[in-house]
Order: structure tokens, then C-alpha cells, then sequence
């Protein structure tokens, strides 16, 4: 028997809202089935199970707010014979008893605050730090919506954790937008490519050149994906972004990656995604290319290890082999952890970035 | 198809890409990707729906050509004549 | 006031002439304790004094000398009897704590037991597992008695006048390294109270509990830390039953970091006893789990190495401390 308990969707949230079961007891699960939908900071999140087995009993009600470790159901794996009840530990954040104290007098909540306790735990000058902390408390006064809290977390620990290197390169995206336009001629509306996808697997394929900007900083080192889970920023309409992963996209062709984004947008705006888009990206890519911007200075979402940036296309001279000439470049930038990677790794990315996009 | 057809069509589908947009203050001649803060994701999904209403579909070429609800309702309308008089021969 | 170097044996001896000279009532009997002088030499020069009438070597029968004090005392005296060490004091187990803790509520009221036992307690003298270890925590679980661990020379001094005028059988545990040890006594030293804890040092970091020899091994440990900037609070538990819980909340109130020294075994002792105390009352005031240093759960060896290893030490105080004011696991 097993636990199946709330994932955490990420480094800044804390719980979430049991919406929706979609199995019920004795159902069969296998492993990247959707079994249940919770309510978080970015919306109705779809969560998968992690093995195959049976339900064996919903724990978690509908309504119910349980924080991240909270057991949800309990599993029978498969090919093991059902087992008497007993009552499961629940993990719970490491918090003193004093500070959780102090928290309540002080009005803190506890889900924004780092804890520098042992495994994490969150003592008194934890919580006293917090409370004396301006732009948290104020964030909290001005009854700021959650999925820009959560922005505003993510953000704050990667500024505050993490050493940034910028390094910026302008492409020539002549013969890519021209093959695109080839494609995209060819090819009913329904077809129709997006210059992101370009983008996309360019920076897919430029990390197989250089593996290092591929991963999280964890436990203090560099853990390396085998597989190229891209973050992609999307704009929200009321405002506030969200950053689903677009799973192995070195493996999925362009019309791939296009289908994946007609998935992914609808439901990021809908806000229906699943858990493993919302955990497993490997790296970030925004593309602010539509509008009047040239270059985007990435902040890196922890605990990832960069951020791609693409600007507008935009026509400018261009010399080359002594000949002034008009192109279409862009401008691509990228933000490494300085921790994880140096700026040569981040030199041989672009260069690699460049010549993905010399030849689509 | 008529023409208060064909700008019915248009602003339905604009209704669905942007539903909290206020379309009946739309100034025609605005910029309509700017005004309604279309990505060029949205405005793809809005070709394609309205290319299923209206059976024009828009090439990237003439992307220009449709870049206010004014212009818009005439390229469409246009080119729905064109096909449609094809149609009759 | 003027002041006088005596040790921890003196000013036991000092309490018990006095007593003696001033309360016909009172005498000291055990195993040695007249023409040898005392195990531990305690009693030196007493019987010179007292004659063998008021200072009376025993019998080695533990049984039956704790019996006759017992005896002694229902019949109006005021015994004061020596168990050489606190291992032996299970061989009168049955007097003390089936007949002495319990005969006032056995016959209803009627019968006090106005007792007072010496014994030497703990380690570090090389006097293997026969003689060296500490069971004061076994005794502070009984209801009837009250547990007395003198670790100053004021307590040394003044505890045993309150031990006589105790109604109730009172056990006095003397730990064997602290008899030699030297120190300043006022000249008119008397009688202290035989309830509560004492702050041995203020601090505001940290509190360490600790009674007995462990109080000096907290007090070494506390100096040096306040030289790494960490502020300890050293409190003395003198008594192990009752136990104070008011000076041990209240100061895990002031520093929110605990740590309890204990010599006798981990499993069961009075350390465990003494942090779920902390539980019950100071829960919400604790920033780190409660921590405690005990003696290593094995009998204690002869050998000095080994013997120094199952032992607390201020090495290990001092470990334990700076883990709770710095440690991230």
C-alpha cells in the first residue's frame, strides 16, 4: 500500500483545494493517469499518479485545503493483496512550535517563509525576519491576487538565491522566417506554424550541445536532465503569466511541438493544466516578440539553471563577407545561474542556438 | 453571406478569443491585435474560426491586409465574393 | 562575611556534627562509618566525638540496617544511614520504597517516616560497575520520598538540616567526584531549602539542566561557549523530586533551546521525565526539539578510557549546544 499524497506544483506553493476526484475506489490507475483536479494559485490543476495499482480509498474530500505532503488516496499496488487499514502519516512542513506561535500572533504566514532550521525547519528569527519584511506584508495588505503572490515568491527566491549571468546574440532569422513562410504557404490554416515553434526547438537543440543549462540546483549541485522539458511563458489575458512544460521537445518534430502548443495555450487560459506541466519543466523559454521589445532579461524560476529570452523580428543592415544588406534578426538572450554554469557554457548555447536557426 | 453576416462572424470569434473585451466600443479602424492584446497564437485561432464560418482563410501574406475589424470585413467580404461567384461558374 | 576553603566531604561532615551536637534524636549508622571512618571518609573523627552509641558501624546487610533505621525513626529518632554506594541500596530496595515511601499512607495518616539515607552516586572514580552508577532517577520515581542531589558546598552544608526536619523519608545522593572538591563556604553557612532548582548562571541563548557533577561539567561547557558567543543559562536541579517545573518553563521561556545532562541511562531516566515535563508545559515555547546528554546505556566499565566515554563530558555539552544554537542538520 502506498500514500498518493498533493505534489508540490512548484517551489512557491504551500497547498491546494481537493476539486474533483476522477477515479473512485477500486478503480485501476496506471502510471500518468489524471486522477483528481485541484484548485492552486494558477488554477485548476489536473494531478497525475506516479505508479500503477489500485485505489484502495480516497482520502482527501472535496473542498478540503490540504498542504503539499497532505496523503490525498491511498494506492494498492499492483500484484499486492489489500492490507488492513492504518492511518498514515501525514508529512507537514517543518515548522517549531514556537514559531509557528509567533506566525499566528504576527499575522505571517508560514508558506512564504524560508526556513533555516535543520531539514529546512522553520524557527523564531525565521518567522520575526518575515514579519519585518516590507514587500511580503504589504503584498499580503494590498489583497494581491494568488497567482501573482505566487509569481512575486518565485521570483523574489530566485533573485534572492540565485546568481544571475546575462549574455545576449543577435540572430539572423532570414532564411528561418522564409522557410516558414514556404511551410506555413503550403499548409491549410489549421497547419499553420508559429515562428515559436522555430524558437523552440532550436533551444531544444542547442541544449543537447550543451547539457549544462539543462536541470535544477538542487542540494547544492547541478542535476542534469537526460530529457528537455521547456517552460514556455504564457501571457495570461487578465494579466500574470504561466510557464506549462512542453514535454521532450528535442523528440517531437515541428508540427509536434505546433499540437502541443494548441493544447497548451487554450487550457493555460482556461486554467485546466496537468501536475507534471506545472513541475517538470527542465528550462524556461519567453518570447516577447510581438511586441516593440529587443531583448528580454530573463529571471531564472528556481530551481531551474537558465532562461532563453527572444525579442521582436525586426529588419536591420547587416554586413557580412564585406556586403551591407538588409535581415531579419532577432535577438536571443539567456540567464544562467552562475552556481550551476559559466558564461562559456552560456556562450556555446547561443552559438549552438544560432546555428539551429541557420538551418530549420 | 452578407455583409452584417460577415461582421457578425468576425466579432463572435473575437468574443470567444477576448471575452472580456468590450466589442461594441471597438473603434473599426483600431488596430485590432494592439487594442485587444492578441498574440499571434490567439489571432491564428481566430483565422481559423472564422475561416470555418466564413470558408476564407487568411494567408500569412496577406496578413496586413486585416489588421482593423474595417479592413478585415472588407478582405473578407471580398474574398467570400470571389469564391462564391467562382462558385456559380 | 568571611569565607573558608573547605570541600564537598567537610561540609557534609560539618552538616552532620551540627546536627548531632544539636538534636539528641539524631544519629548516623552504615556499613564503616565509625572506627574506618566512612567509605568516603565522611564520617572521619565522628565517632571520636559521638561515641559508638550515636555513630554505629552495621552490619554489611543493607536489608536490615535501612530496616532498623526505619525502625529508629517510627520510634521517635532521627536515623541518619549511610548506603555505601547507590548500587548497594537495591539490596534495601524493599525497606525504602515498600516500606518507607509508603507506610504514613498505609496507615492512614498515622505513622510518618522521618528518615534521612546517604549514598554515593555516579561514575568517574574507577569504581567499576559494582560502585559507580547513578539511580537517583529510579528513586525520584517514587511517590513518598523526596530526592536531594547536593551539588554545591552550600547545599552539601545546608541540606541535611531540612533532610532531619523532613517528615518524610528523604534520599541525599552524593556524587563520588564532587567530595574532593574545594571550594569557598561562608564562615556561618547553614541550613538551605530542600525544594527547588536554582539558575546556576543567567544566560539567554540556551538552557542546560543539569544536577549533580553534571552541574560543573555544564558550567565548564557554559564558559566556553559564552566565548563562541553563545550564551548559556546552567540551571542547578538540587532536588529530583519533586522537581520544579516553574524554574525549568520559565527559563525555556527566556532561551527556547534546551538541553538536559543526566548521568544515569537514557532509557526511562530522569531526562526523559524532565523534557516531556517541557512538552506538557513549554511546548509552544520551544525553536528546537528538546535535547538531553546521558550516560551511554552499558554498565559502566573500569577502565578509565571507558569509563570517560560513558560518561557525559563537557566535550559532549558542548557538541550538543553548539548543534542547537548553529546546526542545520
Amino acid at each position: 500500500m502506498s500514500d498518493f499524497t498533493m505534489p508540490s506544483l512548484g517551489a512557491d506553493m504551500a497547498a491546494a483545494t481537493m476539486m474533483r476526484w476522477r477515479v473512485k475506489p477500486g478503480d485501476g490507475v496506471k502510471r500518468g493517469d489524471v486522477v483528481a483536479e485541484v484548485e492552486t494559485d494558477k488554477g485548476l490543476i489536473e494531478i497525475e499518479i506516479f505508479e500503477d495499482g489500485t485505489v484502495e480509498e480516497l482520502v482527501a474530500g472535496i473542498g478540503e485545503k490540504l498542504p503539499v505532503g497532505a496523503v490525498l488516496a491511498r494506492i494498492r499496488e499492483s500484484g499486492t493483496a489489500p492490507l488492513p487499514a492504518v492511518i498514515p502519516a501525514v508529512q507537514r512542513r517543518r515548522v517549531s512550535p514556537l514559531a509557528r506561535k509567533i506566525a499566528a500572533e504576527l499575522g505571517v504566514e508560514l508558506s512564504g517563509i524560508e526556513g533555516s532550521g535543520p531539514g529546512g525547519a522553520i524557527e523564531k528569527a525565521d518567522v520575526e525576519r518575515a514579519a519585518s519584511h516590507p514587500v511580503e506584508a504589504s503584498a499580503e495588505e494590498a489583497g494581491t491576487a494568488p497567482l501573482r503572490r505566487a509569481i512575486a515568491a518565485a521570483m523574489e527566491k530566485s533573485n534572492r538565491e540565485i546568481p544571475h549571468y546575462h549574455l545576449d546574440a543577435t540572430i539572423d532569422m532570414t532564411s528561418a522566417l522564409a522557410w516558414l513562410a514556404r511551410e506555413n504557404e503550403l499548409r491549410v490554416i489549421q497547419a499553420r506554424l508559429l515562428p515559436a515553434v522555430l524558437l523552440l526547438k532550436a533551444v531544444a537543440g542547442a541544449l543537447r550541445v550543451e547539457p549544462d543549462l539543462n536541470g535544477v540546483w538542487r542540494d547544492g549541485r547541478l542535476q542534469r536532465s537526460e530529457r528537455i522539458h521547456i517552460n514556455f511563458a504564457i501571457a495570461l489575458r487578465g494579466g500574470g503569466l504561466i510557464t506549462p512544460a512542453i514535454h521532450d521537445v528535442d523528440r517531437k518534430s515541428h508540427d509536434e511541438i505546433m499540437a502541443d502548443l494548441n493544447d497548451l495555450v487554450p487550457r493555460v487560459r482556461a486554467g485546466r493544466l496537468r501536475s507534471s506541466e506545472l513541475t517538470e519543466g527542465t528550462i524556461t523559454v519567453t518570447h516577447l516578440g510581438e511586441s516593440v521589445v529587443e531583448r528580454v532579461w530573463g529571471v531564472i524560476y528556481p530551481p531551474q539553471v537558465a532562461i532563453v529570452g527572444f525579442g521582436r523580428v525586426a529588419e536591420q543592415p547587416w554586413a557580412e563577407n564585406g556586403m551591407l544588406g538588409v535581415r531579419q534578426v532577432l535577438c536571443a538572450t539567456l540567464a544562467g545561474d552562475h552556481r550551476a554554469s559559466d558564461g562559456r557554457v552560456g556562450a556555446r548555447f547561443l552559438d549552438a542556438l544560432n546555428q539551429q536557426l541557420q538551418k530549420p | 453571406m452578407t455583409d452584417s453576416e460577415i461582421r457578425d462572424a468576425i466579432l463572435d470569434g473575437l468574443a470567444r478569443i477576448a471575452p472580456e473585451a468590450d466589442l461594441a466600443s471597438l473603434d473599426p479602424k483600431a488596430n485590432l491585435r494592439a487594442a485587444l492584446d492578441l498574440d499571434s497564437f490567439d489571432f491564428l485561432r481566430f483565422l481559423i474560426e472564422l475561416g470555418e464560418a466564413t470558408g476564407v482563410e487568411v494567408p500569412e501574406a496577406d496578413y496586413g491586409c486585416v489588421t482593423t475589424l474595417e479592413t478585415m470585413s472588407e478582405y473578407i467580404t471580398k474574398a467570400a465574393r470571389g469564391r462564391g461567384q467562382r462558385g456559380r461558374d | 562575611m568571611n569565607a573558608r576553603k573547605v570541600t564537598y566531604r567537610e561540609a557534609l561532615r560539618e552538616a552532620m556534627v551540627e546536627a548531632l551536637r544539636g538534636d539528641p534524636r539524631v544519629f548516623l549508622m552504615g556499613e564503616d562509618v565509625g572506627a574506618y571512618g566512612g567509605c568516603f571518609a565522611v564520617s572521619r573523627g565522628m565517632l571520636e566525638e559521638f561515641g559508638p552509641e550515636r555513630v554505629r558501624d552495621t552490619p554489611l546487610s543493607e536489608s536490615a540496617f535501612v530496616g532498623a533505621g526505619i525502625g529508629a525513626a517510627l520510634g521517635g529518632m532521627r536515623p541518619i544511614v549511610e548506603v555505601m554506594t547507590c548500587n548497594f541500596s537495591l539490596l534495601a530496595a524493599d525497606q525504602i520504597v515498600n516500606t518507607a515511601a509508603t507506610l504514613l499512607h498505609m496507615s492512614g495518616g498515622q505513622f510518618s517516616v522521618p528518615l534521612v539515607i546517604r549514598m554515593a552516586t555516579g561514575g568517574g572514580k574507577q569504581l567499576a560497575a559494582q560502585h559507580s552508577h547513578s539511580l537517583e532517577g529510579w528513586y525520584a520515581h517514587v511517590p513518598g520520598i523526596r530526592v536531594l542531589v547536593p551539588a554545591t558546598l552550600q547545599d552539601a552544608r545546608g541540606m541535611m538540616a531540612g533532610a532531619l526536619e523532613c517528615p518524610d523519608p528523604v534520599l541525599i545522593f552524593e556524587h563520588q567526584t564532587l567530595y574532593n572538591r574545594e571550594g569557598e563556604l561562608a564562615e556561618d553557612a547553614g541550613a538551605v531549602a530542600i525544594h527547588g532548582a536554582k539558575i546556576q548562571r543567567p544566560g539567554r541563548d540556551l538552557t542546560i539542566v543539569a544536577y549533580g557533577a553534571g552541574l560543573w561539567k555544564s558550567l565548564a561547557a557554559a564558559e566556553a561557549l559564552a566565548a563562541e558567543g553563545i550564551d548559556a543559562e546552567v540551571i542547578d536541579l538540587r532536588v529530583l523530586r519533586p522537581l520544579d517545573d516553574a524554574t525549568i518553563v520559565e527559563s525555556v521561556a527566556r532561551t527556547h533551546r534546551v538541553l538536559i545532562v543526566d548521568e544515569g541511562w537514557r532509557s526511562g531516566g530522569i531526562a526523559a521525565e524532565i523534557g516531556m515535563r517541557i512538552m506538557e508545559q513549554a511546548f509552544y515555547q520551544l525553536d528546537r526539539p528538546v535535547a538531553r546528554l546521558c550516560g551511554v546505556e552499558v554498565p559502566i566499565p573500569y577502565a578509565p578510557q571507558l569509563e570517560h566515554a560513558a560518561l557525559p563530558q563537557v566535550e559532549g555539552i558542548l557538541e550538543i549546544a553548539r548543534e542547537l544554537i548553529h546546526g542545520h542538520e
